[in-house]
């Protein structure tokens, strides 16, 4: 009873300093000497034919009402399914305008007080909205981005299988090069995306929970199995390495596949047959960073892994595709992007681990060294393709 | 150890992020698709109505010298009295007061005034009286008045020295010359600022052998810059955007129309008033006879102002407006209703 107390003591005392605050503190001063600090987000942006929805949020600490709507620097008729957001709220507007296809279009709303909030898109294009057509579509991006690729790269297997120890590790440590690669390529996007959504939203918080939920979660499951009285193999362990690895490089994809998704769907690249061939020649690398474990691996169900390894690595890019062109959301997308770097990140580790175990006394050899700037620079170099 | 074993939790933790990116693509997509908003497009861009009772622009067209108070208030503001030498004496009362307008449907603009409203009050005089103008600065900031027309130097609130501190004020006195189409505004610095917080009013002198008898209208092109970047969010004939459109000044057909305007918008070098289905004479500051051309556009520039004279020769109705077709979509166009 005693331990409650002491407990709840602090946050019963906390509340009554708040309270006494609110009440007599000096908030009216503050509130007074400075005029509402207002901000409104755009969230997304819909556009069908002759009418623009946009998706809003108060991202402000202060109400904001929004008076009238500006398109391209006229006023426009809107509707808004909600007028006056409290902190936080979100609404709709809905515009009817004639947009045409191809061109620039800037979207303002001014509140109340006069103060104005732009969303600007760069080519106006139909927003895609999901049948038969787009949903194949999207899968096949997915499929050739993601699947393909995988699987090709998966097809290494025999070759690895017959180098020795030492060329082993050098393709062990390329993949450590390929995984810091993408490590601080979706880190990188991930930083770019939280810095585009509501602040209110706090993209970096939901960077690090993001990082750190499978980190720890992979990370408590692999200490339990340890724990477990059944002794381990090598081979199973380099099998759930290829796993966790499979694992990593899927949710990477599943990012990939939002933004290729996404940045379609609302006009900002045009998926040409290069950009296609570069993600393909780019994700062909990961079928290497995943066998590259399991080269030594002897099981008679080696192609049975390996169907489920590159479904795993690859699969989610056509997932992503799909959330990033039908229902691309700032939050979600993020929150898959940083699993996705946690999740890299913890396969290095691993990796890195499992080489530790081996018969050299150091990590740094020279060939593992030259496996590493290896993997970082085909990364670089396939990347010159998609950027 | 199976080889399957070691896989079973991975693959638990991918269910689990299949489950939830599944969710997560229902969930956004449920969103985007829900009800119908289908709207009526009219003629004037904004949406909703004025809730301010602040300013009204259909009074304003026909207001001077406060002649739209009550008799018993308006001497609180205005007096006027004949002189020995015939001419008249007209004392004003301004004050000059910050005050909240709305400035769009909903859109509201901290702004600096002359009584409570932008524009200030026309101040409407005939030539060779003696205008006195009592300035009360109640506002925040140091404000003047500084009048276009004939003065002695220590009248033009202009200088430094002139300027009117808060709580103080001062008498402006001067013979009115010429006769024609004038303003008054504020010239405290920053100078922008108070012509664009909405310090500027009509002074318009009458010719001592007065003008053709003529339904008179005063519009004042104006414009807000409401977020305050250097950019105007909201322009207009009268303050309020589009509020002709919905209210439309009233003419009838054959009569002579005379409408006195003139330009303050405040970051665009040139505005303009165009009237459709109809020309008019213009008459260049009001200070000659004869018309300067007969046209149905005029540019003006800042501060540049016009007297036009049209009958309109239909009725129905029709519109006027910038032909900067970016002020007139940003609230600068209304209606004639030209009524038989």
């Amino acid at each position: 009873m005693n331990k409650l107390v002491a407990g709840a003591l602090p946050v019963v005392l906390l509340a009554v300093l708040i309270a006494s605050f609110l009440q007599f503190g000096p908030l009216g001063l503050l509130k007074t000497a400075f005029p509402p600090v207002e901000a409104v987000a755009f969230e997304k942006v819909v556009l069908e034919d002759g009418r623009i929805i946009a998706y809003v949020m108060n991202d402000g600490p202060d109400e904001v009402t929004i008076s009238q709507v500006m398109v391209n620097d006229a006023y426009n008729k809107f509707q808004a399914t909600k007028s006056t957001l409290k902190r936080l709220e979100k609404t709709i507007v809905y515009i009817d305008y004639p947009w045409a296809e191809t061109l620039p279009l800037s979207i303002k709303l001014v509140s109340s007080s006069g103060l104005t909030f732009e969303k600007e898109i760069a080519v106006a294009t139909p927003t895609p909205v999901p049948d038969f057509r787009y949903i194949t579509s999207f899968a096949m991006i997915g499929l050739y981005v993601g699947v393909i690729p995988v699987f090709l790269g998966l097809l290494w297997l025999p070759f690895l299988r017959n180098l020795s120890r030492k060329w082993y590790d050098f393709f062990l440590s390329l993949t450590v090069g390929l995984l810091v690669f993408l490590l601080i390529d979706a880190f990188e996007g991930s930083l770019e995306l939280s810095s585009e959504m509501p602040q209110a939203l706090q993209g970096v918080g939901i960077i690090t929970i993001g990082f750190f939920l499978p980190y720890l979660a992979l990370l408590a499951i692999s200490r339990r199995d340890s724990a477990s009285a059944v002794k381990k193999t090598v081979a199973g362990h380099t099998l759930k390495l290829s796993y966790m690895i499979a694992l990593g490089i899927g949710l990477h994809n599943m990012g990939e596949g939002l933004a290729i998704g996404s940045a379609f769907s609302i006009g900002e690249i045009t998926l040409g047959s290069l950009l296609i061939a570069g993600f393909m020649l780019h994700n062909l690398t990961e079928g290497i960073a995943i066998v590259a474990p399991i080269t030594k691996h002897k099981s008679e169900n080696v192609l049975r892994h390996l169907l489920v390894l590159g479904l795993i690595a690859g699969g989610p890019t056509i997932i992503g595709a799909w959330i990033g062109g039908f229902a691309f959301s700032q939050f979600w997308s993020l929150l898959f992007l940083s699993i996705g770097v946690g999740a890299i990140f913890y396969v290095i580790v691993e990796v890195l681990k499992y080489m530790g175990n081996g018969p050299q006394t150091t990590l740094f050899t020279p060939t593992n060294v030259a496996g590493f700037l290896a993997g970082l620079l085909i990364m670089y170099a396939t990347g010159l393709l998609v950027s | 150890m199976k080889p399957g074993k070691s896989v079973k939790n991975p693959a638990l933790l991918l269910a689990a992020l299949i489950t939830l990116s599944l969710y997560a693509f229902f969930s956004a997509l449920t969103e985007a698709h829900s009800g119908d908003h289908s709207m009526k497009q009219d003629h004037a861009g904004v949406v909703g109505e004025y809730t301010f009772d602040d300013f009204d622009p259909v009074s304003y067209l026909k207001n001077w010298n406060f002649n739209d108070l009550p008799e018993e208030k308006r001497k609180k503001f205005y007096k006027e009295e004949i002189l020995a030498d015939g001419t008249t004496l007209r004392e004003y009362w301004i004050y000059a007061v910050d005050k909240k307008i709305e400035v769009a449907p909903g859109v509201f603009f901290d702004a600096w005034t002359y009584n409570g409203r932008v524009p200030g009050p026309t101040i409407r005089v005939t030539e060779n009286d003696t205008v006195r103008v009592h300035f009360i600065n109640h506002g925040s900031q140091a404000h003047t008045m500084h009048f276009h027309g004939y003065h002695e130097a220590s009248m033009d609130g202009s200088m430094p020295e002139q300027f009117v501190e808060p709580g103080e004020s001062f008498i402006y006195e001067f013979r009115a010359e010429p006769a024609g189409l004038h303003l008054y505004h504020c010239h405290s610095t920053p100078l922008k600022d108070h012509i664009s917080r909405g310090l500027y009013g009509m002074f318009i002198i009458d010719p001592k052998e007065g003008r053709q008898q003529a339904s008179e209208l005063i519009m004042m092109m104006n414009a807000f810059d409401t977020n305050f970047d250097g950019d105007n969010e909201v322009y207009a004939a009268n303050t309020k955007a589009f509020y002709y459109m919905d209210n439309p000044v009233k003419v009838k057909a054959g009569e002579l129309v005379r409408i006195y305007t003139g330009n303050m918008v405040e970051s665009d070098p040139v505005n303009s008033i165009h009237i459709h289905g109809n020309f008019f004479n213009e008459y260049r500051t009001g200070t000659l006879n004869t018309p300067n051309a007969f046209t149905d556009i005029i540019e003006l520039g800042q501060g540049e102002r016009s007297i036009l004279e049209l009958k309109f020769r239909y009725p129905g109705k029709y519109m006027f407006h910038a032909h900067q077709t970016e002020f007139s979509e940003l609230g600068w166009a209304g209606l004639f209703e030209v009524e038989q």
